[in-house]
């Protein structure tokens, strides 16, 4: 059997953030939840994301990190910054193209998902994956998902021409292999109220 | 006295709800655990396992419990944070007394009992035994529930006894017994698994009971559809297959049409509704009486969805029909409840594997608490009061005369109305905030001031138990041992992981002395839960919720035991009807016909706009426990008022502005939440908050003329946009 990864499937998330909750429970940084949830456009819908660190092959968050603070395990998970290390000047923060590092001022220093090392290296799932109601999150197989899941996993992002490749993957339609990220002209019906309500006054 | 004592600002300040953040030691300090309790969570209908973990005595933190065969670790974030009640600061720690002009004050145990006892026995001599009313819950355990029925019967000899399942599962309980003649889901979830359609109305799966999700989900992987009947874009409408998007309270009549596209497009399964059914023929003509046009006009639902979900549902091979309280709020919950029944009769689909039925069961216990005989009309066992077989049995049990037990007393919102009108004069509650549950808050405000006497046993000082003379300090969930029945009719263990903090008493204790200072302490010789739990299985055995064969260390080793299970040797029942005999005469199911019964309150121009209410995942119930957790709190800290961009802009409301909603009853003004994702025609607001945010200061006292349920799916209100700012602390 292959080793067991983590896959997102937002079309699952049910919006309720127990995977932050318990996220936060943690004893190595409790208190404070190394992922977030995303709610999208909620004026048009109830869509929700949870936003785990998606552990890239070649990480941009340790590219730019001037002190070298953020290293990847040999097993691909890229850890939060070493306290020592970490100078707290969030150059991580802005060159994730996932959004996912945060600066924590309480413990100065970024801090962000790591898969959950202490317990996935004694044959434990990750808190997050472990909890998920809907299985959004989930620790599984390749095998697991081709049999078990609707949809495909892709693990290849094209941002502005530059891909990048991830150890967690995405579930996405049948058919996707790679998630070109546009920026896109959306127009959120939320929005246009918005705008009503500024030319009323 | 049930007059607050000081302004409820001073009772706040003191007694909260105050937030706790963090765990006992703080996040850095809780060291490492010396015990970890298998055990469930307290929160829903589900009862998930976890595992707490305790030192000295105190919980400190959770860790999931993959073994629990039901949810296999998974838990929402109410599970995760339910461990911080324990050693929450709000905590009662002692009996208290209210004295005037100073609020709530510590007395020792002695002056609690004694207190109560005096006036128990004084207005029982001046006004009859009935004039005490005893209201208990069904976030209590099996043991206590049925040490609160015996307790109102025979120590009180009171039959005003009732229970806040009266606002829950009532409506499908009255509607099981009339269909298949015993009150639980059907199934086990594990058949969802091998629906091939699911069909899924009044309930939002993904908040009120948020593992379902994932077995739905797993259905959906191998090729399941999802029908989705609510009037909100929920998560689990999102992604679903057919939204019939329904005009809130018109339910009935969108099942009843889908029958009729049954009967009419030949899904009708003949042999099962021949062999193994009463009452089709007139069911029937009643589903062809009304057109699927006017059921059309009545829901709110087009009829091209009506017919699609007809052929969806009558398609498939096998199904399984998930409800809630969305139907089940409703002056005709009932007839709701029996409409779902009727397609699922129809088709002849249940008693196998894949094909289900069942009620998403909302409190904790609310399935095992609805079975054992705190609700009015009910003994243990599921049994009938008024049936003299029934009374012969637990008479013999209790070993009383029949003369010694009372008869069918009133429901939770007749109780309340009967405070109301001076008939009832003491209360002794447990386990219920009727002044944020119940509908028509200001009633009920009303109502406890009426109180002679009024003793609260609670852990935290509820808003109702502001109004008591004596406040018990009793016990958390995880402060007791005890067993509780899933949401799957499945009887689980709750362990006592600490004992309770300070002077607090298990509520057993408490109940039990009671009984003693009352004379009747004959009747209450328990020395543990497990007692309890021996004489409860005695006096179930025989009836329809049997749990005779269950026993402590069953439920341990299987991870839970599905009743009925008549004898030790038998293993349980996870899916019911199996061999196709209900527990109806001739062992046929029974078809009941629903013809259409309009809400109790129509829209008119005075109240165009329907309000209909519900949960957010965050909290639970009337949120007692929940509003004093930070972490849930903080991911809902106020209730709001969705409304779509077309009604709110008619009013000149936009997203986040403060707005007034309004009834016959009362107000309230929250901040509006302008989405797309409900009926124009259709407000929502979340109910778990008290005072000037309650969405109940808004709901109607109209009951179901069966079940008793308030309509709390379904009033008429107006809307404007509030001047000035929004609500502030009551």
């Amino acid at each position: 059997m292959s080793e067991r990864r983590l896959y997102i499937d937002p079309s699952r998330c049910i919006g309720c953030n127990a995977c932050v909750e318990a996220c936060s429970e943690c004893e190595t940084h409790a208190g404070f939840s190394m992922i977030h949830l995303e709610t999208i456009q909620r004026g048009d819908t109830v869509q929700t994301t949870p936003v785990v660190c998606m552990h890239c092959d070649d990480p941009a968050c340790a590219a730019v990190c001037p002190a070298d603070a953020i290293k990847r395990t040999p097993d691909g998970a890229v850890q939060t910054s070493l306290k020592p290390r970490c100078i707290g000047c969030s150059n991580c923060v802005f060159a994730c193209p996932f959004g996912v590092p945060k600066y924590h001022a309480g413990y100065d220093q970024m801090m962000k998902c790591d898969l959950c090392y202490d317990r996935t290296s004694v044959g434990k799932k990750p808190m997050c994956a472990t909890v998920c109601p809907s299985q959004a999150i989930l620790y599984g197989t390749p095998e697991e998902i081709a049999q078990g899941r609707r949809g495909t996993p892709i693990n290849e992002f094209v941002f502005g021409g530059t891909t990048v490749r991830t150890k967690v993957s995405l579930m996405m339609p049948h058919g996707t292999d790679r998630l070109d990220v546009k920026r896109s002209a959306i127009v959120r019906k939320s929005d246009l109220i918005q705008l009503a309500r500024v030319q009323s006054e | 006295m049930a007059k607050l004592p000081v302004p409820v600002s001073q009772i706040v300040a003191e007694f909260g709800p105050t937030l706790n953040d963090e765990p006992v030691g703080g996040w850095r300090g809780r060291g490492e655990p010396d015990k970890l309790v298998k055990t469930h969570c307290c929160f829903c209908g589900q009862q998930c396992g976890i595992q707490l973990k305790v030192r000295d005595n105190r919980v400190i933190g959770f860790e999931p419990w993959e073994e629990f065969p039901f949810n296999k670790g998974k838990l929402c974030p109410k599970g995760v944070k339910r461990y911080m009640q324990n050693n929450h600061p709000d905590r009662l720690l002692a009996p208290l007394k209210r004295v005037e002009g100073k609020g709530f004050v510590p007395i020792q145990w002695e002056e609690a009992f004694s207190t109560t006892v005096r006036e128990i026995q004084r207005v029982q001599s001046q006004y009859g035994k009935d004039a005490v009313a005893f209201l208990s819950g069904v976030s209590l355990t099996n043991e206590k529930s049925y040490l609160a029925g015996k307790f109102a019967r025979l120590a009180l000899q009171t039959k005003e006894l009732d229970y806040n399942g009266r606002l829950c599962m009532v409506s499908a309980g009255a509607g099981n017994k009339k269909a298949f003649g015993v009150d639980r889901a059907a199934n086990y979830w594990d058949d969802i698994l091998l629906a091939d359609v699911i069909l899924c109305t009044g309930t939002n799966v993904a908040e009120c009971s948020p593992i379902t999700t994932d077995y739905i989900w797993r259905a959906r992987d191998r090729g399941a559809k999802l029908i989705m009947i609510d009037p909100r874009v929920t998560p689990m409408v999102r992604t679903c297959d057919l939204h019939l998007p329904i005009r809130p309270g018109t339910d009935s009549a969108l099942m009843t049409a889908i029958l009729r596209v049954l009967i009419e497009e030949g899904f009708v399964n003949e042999e099962f509704v021949r062999e193994h059914t009463n009452g089709w023929e007139e069911t029937r003509q009643v589903a062809l009486e009304t057109s699927l046009e006017e059921a059309s006009r009545i829901c709110g639902v087009h009829v091209d969805d009506i017919v699609k979900a007809g052929r969806m549902w009558g398609a498939a091979k096998t199904s399984f029909l998930l409800h809630a309280r969305g139907i089940e709020h409703q002056v005709k919950g009932v007839d709701n409840v029996l409409s779902c029944i009727n397609i699922v009769l129809a088709t002849g689909r249940i008693g196998r594997p894949g094909c289900g039925y069942g009620t998403i069961t909302g409190q904790g216990n609310g399935q095992g608490g609805r079975e054992h005989g705190h609700k009015c009309d009910q003994l243990p066992g599921n049994r009938e009061i008024e049936n003299p077989e029934h009374r012969a049995y637990i008479c013999g049990v209790w070993g009383i005369e029949d003369s010694e037990l009372p008869h069918a007393g009133h429901t939770a919102q007749e109780i309340m109305n009967m405070i109301h009108e001076g008939e009832i004069k003491a209360l002794i509650s447990i386990c219920f905030n009727p002044l944020v549950s119940l509908p028509d808050s200001n009633f009920t405000r009303e109502a406890l001031s009426r109180l002679e006497h009024f003793t609260a046993i609670d852990f935290f000082l509820s808003e109702t138990a502001h109004h008591a003379d004596i406040v018990m300090a009793g016990s958390l969930h995880e402060e007791e041992e005890g067993t509780s029945t899933s949401a799957e009719g499945r009887v689980i263990r709750i362990r006592q992981a600490v004992t309770p903090p300070g002077d607090a008493k298990t509520d057993t204790s408490i109940l039990l002395e009671l009984a003693r200072r009352l004379g009747r302490g004959q009747y209450f010789q328990f020395e543990s839960s497990e007692d309890i739990f021996n004489e409860l299985r005695v006096a179930s055995k025989g009836g329809t919720a049997d749990y005779y064969g269950i026993t402590y260390d069953r439920i341990e080793k299987e991870m839970g035991v599905f009743w009925p299970c008549p004898e030790i040797g038998h293993p349980g029942t996870p899916r019911l009807f199996e061999d196709l005999q209900f527990s109806k005469p001739g062992g046929r199911a029974v078809f009941n016909p629903t013809p259409y019964r309009p809400p109790a309150e129509e829209t008119d121009e005075e109240y165009p706009v329907i309000l209909t209410t519900g949960r957010v995942v965050s909290q639970y119930l009337s949120g007692t426990q929940t509003r004093r957790l930070g972490g849930l709190v903080e991911l809902c800290p106020e209730p709001y008022v969705e409304i779509h961009p077309s009604l709110a802009s008619e009013h000149g409301i936009a997203d986040g502005d403060w707005m007034t909603v309004e009834s016959r009853r009362g107000r309230v003004t929250l901040r509006a939440k302008v989405v797309t994702t409900i009926r124009p025609d259709t407000v929502f607001i979340p109910y778990h908050w008290p005072g000037k945010k309650s969405a109940n200061n808004l709901t109607g006292r109209f009951l179901d003329p069966v079940s008793k349920i308030p309509e709390f799916k379904r009033s008429v209100v107006r809307i404007r946009k509030a001047e000035g700012a929004g609500p502030q602390e009551d």
